[in-house]
């Protein structure tokens, strides 16, 4: 977990294939994901960002390919293995994908209660601590996700997929919808988080704002392959659709 | 007695050992202490005899690993002694869980959240309390819309100025008389099977069966037809509309409506009510039909009777009378069907649960205002002497 071991990738994908009828969407798609690293994966608009994001974790049946998280090819685990391997990971949807029927203290607790045998006095303190780790009031556990704002919906997801203390964080488009304050804050926060926690963060992003403030290399979808860089790195890509992206209005305004 | 130690077996990852000094309380934190063990770990540290040492230490250095769960088990530790009134010294930790340890410890003070358990007697008395606040506010809130669509639809006939949208009503009556027709049909047929089927097997004991033909004319005419069709339809078509309206309010398509200055009434929920108060009587003319020819057939095969026996008895059996009781009451479960459907429609929130949930709500209330109206038509019928 400590430092020294940058070059451990924690998921490697090869060869990955996904595709929908005749649309191919990932054509051989290489990436490595290195733990403690924050990675932001881009890409325009039906490029395959949340597919890729949902086909390491398992929700999108692959093609062809091989998915290696931990080291384990996810294809050839049991059930008993593979949530061995869900234990430690975390994953943030858009929407928060909270319980709708549960308070933000239940949704927290679901995981700890699913996997451990801990005491409701235990998975109490634990909730209201990973509550102050995302940044969210104590009077927000008990209420209920209707009755939180977006933002504060996505700091209860996070904690939720903290509820663990997973190594790998998966968030998919974690500012998108937010005011850019909160969206300012959100970076921030992942930033911390990963810092103190020491998480490996793969993050589907837009936000020019987001990639330049938290991540340390990105991986941009296009023409169905991956190109992956550190910001500056892919300033000085020739491919037009990178060029256009990273030194379009928004992007220079974001360098 | 210099140092006495309590080592504990711990699970194999995660260790913890105290070490008593007279005047210096240690605890040595070693392993890997996660969510994993954290139950495990609690339990122990619960357990801890104190002792009476004036100063306090918790040392992690020799922690292979820590997470946050196990760090606020540290944290906790120590604002629990120092709440016994130990002077404790800060928490050693290997440096790179630095900052873990200062999220854990500065930014959290809050206190453990409370849940509320939901099986307790007073729980469920607040939970009757609220239904029943609720179960009026949706009275109150349907007789009122039941006021505005009454305006809106005597508007509507009285001065057509264009607001009675034709295509959209002629849809309603395609979608739930028309593609009814099925399934509405084959329930009244079998009705008519059951009910003649019962009716000789009792009626034969008296040598009455022919009398089966009264008890399937009166009984299909004046009740079951319309009443089995106004139930189909609640959960066909009533379902349907709360579904519709709600999908479209969660898609704020209600609200672009009224921006572009669209009566939402006119569009939406008069089309509906009165499409169904056009189809419903016809549907339950055709259910009347379809279940006398049910029984028609169960009368043949059961008793013998052919169609011309049958149908000179049923001629005798009912009047006029009775099929327009039966009849008269199908415009009035429309509107109801229509009217509960797209008030709850309207009532959808905007969240994906809240369609399903008000989608169930507008089958079960408006099954339930049928028959109740069901039995208050008979009261009155009995009153009028028909």
């Amino acid at each position: 977990m400590a430092g020294g071991r940058e070059s451990e990738a924690v998921i490697r994908v090869r060869g990955l294939v996904n595709a929908f009828g005749d649309q191919v969407l990932h054509d051989h798609l290489d990436l490595d994901v290195y733990r403690g690293e924050v990675l932001g994966v881009v890409g325009g608009s039906g490029t395959g960002k949340s597919v890729l994001l949902r086909s390491i974790i398992g929700l999108n049946e692959i093609r062809s390919g091989t998915i290696e998280v931990f080291g384990r090819n996810t294809a050839h685990l049991s059930d008993a293995e593979m949530r061995e391997i869900e234990m430690r990971w975390g994953v943030l949807f858009q929407e928060g994908a909270l319980f709708s029927s549960q308070t933000i203290a239940e949704n927290i607790q679901v995981p700890l209660r699913e996997y451990l045998n801990m005491s409701q006095e235990l998975m109490n303190e634990i909730a209201s601590m990973k509550l102050s780790l995302v940044g969210l009031p104590e009077n927000a556990a008990p209420k209920h996700p209707s009755e939180l704002s977006g933002g504060m919906k996505k700091r209860a997801g996070l904690a939720r997929a903290l509820a663990l203390d997973p190594e790998i964080v998966f968030l998919d488009e974690p500012t998108a919808g937010l005011d850019p304050i909160s969206a300012n804050m959100f970076d921030e926060l992942v930033k911390d988080l990963q810092k103190s926690l020491n998480l490996t963060v793969f993050m589907v992003t837009h936000d020019l704002d987001t990639l330049r403030a938290t991540t340390d290399r990105i991986a941009v979808l296009v023409d169905r392959h991956i190109v992956v860089g550190t910001m500056d790195e892919l300033r000085r890509n020739p491919h037009p659709w990178i060029q256009e992206y990273f030194s379009g209005p928004r992007g220079r305004a974001a360098a | 007695m210099s140092t006495a130690h309590d080592t504990t077996p711990s699970t194999a990852r995660a260790r913890l050992r105290m070490e008593r000094k007279p005047r210096l309380l240690r605890l040595v934190a070693e392993g890997e202490w996660t969510t994993r063990d954290a139950a495990a770990l609690d339990a122990q540290l619960h357990a801890l005899q104190l002792g009476d040492a004036p100063d306090a230490e918790i040392d992690g250095m020799g922690l292979d690993r820590i997470d946050s769960a196990g760090a606020w088990l540290l944290v906790r530790t120590k604002r629990d002694w120092e709440a016994r009134g130990k002077r404790v010294a800060p928490i050693a930790l290997p440096e790179i869980y630095g900052p873990l340890l200062h999220a854990v410890e500065h930014e959290h003070t809050a206190p453990p959240v409370v849940i509320h358990d939901r099986h307790t007697l007073r729980a469920f008395v607040e939970r009757v309390g609220r239904a029943t606040i609720h179960g009026m506010q949706q009275g109150i809130g349907i007789l009122g819309y039941i006021g505005r669509v009454t305006v809106e639809t005597t508007e509507a006939i009285y001065h057509p100025r264009g607001n009675l949208r034709v295509a959209a009503l002629i849809h309603q009556i395609e979608e739930t008389g028309l593609n009814a027709l099925p399934i509405v049909g084959l329930l009244a047929f079998l009705i008519g099977i059951v009910l003649a089927y019962q009716g000789a097997d009792q009626l034969k004991r008296f040598g009455a069966e022919i009398f089966t033909i009264n008890l399937l004319g009166v009984g299909l005419l004046r009740e079951l037809g319309g009443l089995v069709t106004a139930i189909i339809v609640a959960g066909r078509s009533g379902s349907a509309f709360t579904a519709q309206i709600g999908t479209m309010r969660v898609n704020e398509e209600i609200d672009a409506m009224q921006t572009i200055g669209i009566n939402t009434v006119d569009a939406l929920v008069l089309p509906r009510i009165l499409g169904l108060v056009v189809a419903l009587p016809l549907l339950t003319f055709y259910a009347d039909i379809m279940g006398l020819m049910g029984g028609a057939f169960m009368c043949y095969f059961d008793l013998g009777f052919t169609i011309p026996v049958f149908m000179r008895q049923l001629q005798e059996a009912i009047t006029v009378n009775t099929f327009m009781v039966g009849m008269i009451k199908a415009p009035v479960f429309a509107f109801i069907i229509g009217l509960v459907g797209c008030f709850e429609g309207l009532q959808v929130e905007r969240n994906a649960a809240s369609v399903g949930r008000l989608t169930t709500r507008s089958v079960v209330e408006s099954i339930f205002l049928v028959i109740v109206l069901d039995a208050g038509f008979s009261i009155l019928f009995s009153i009028i002497g028909i």
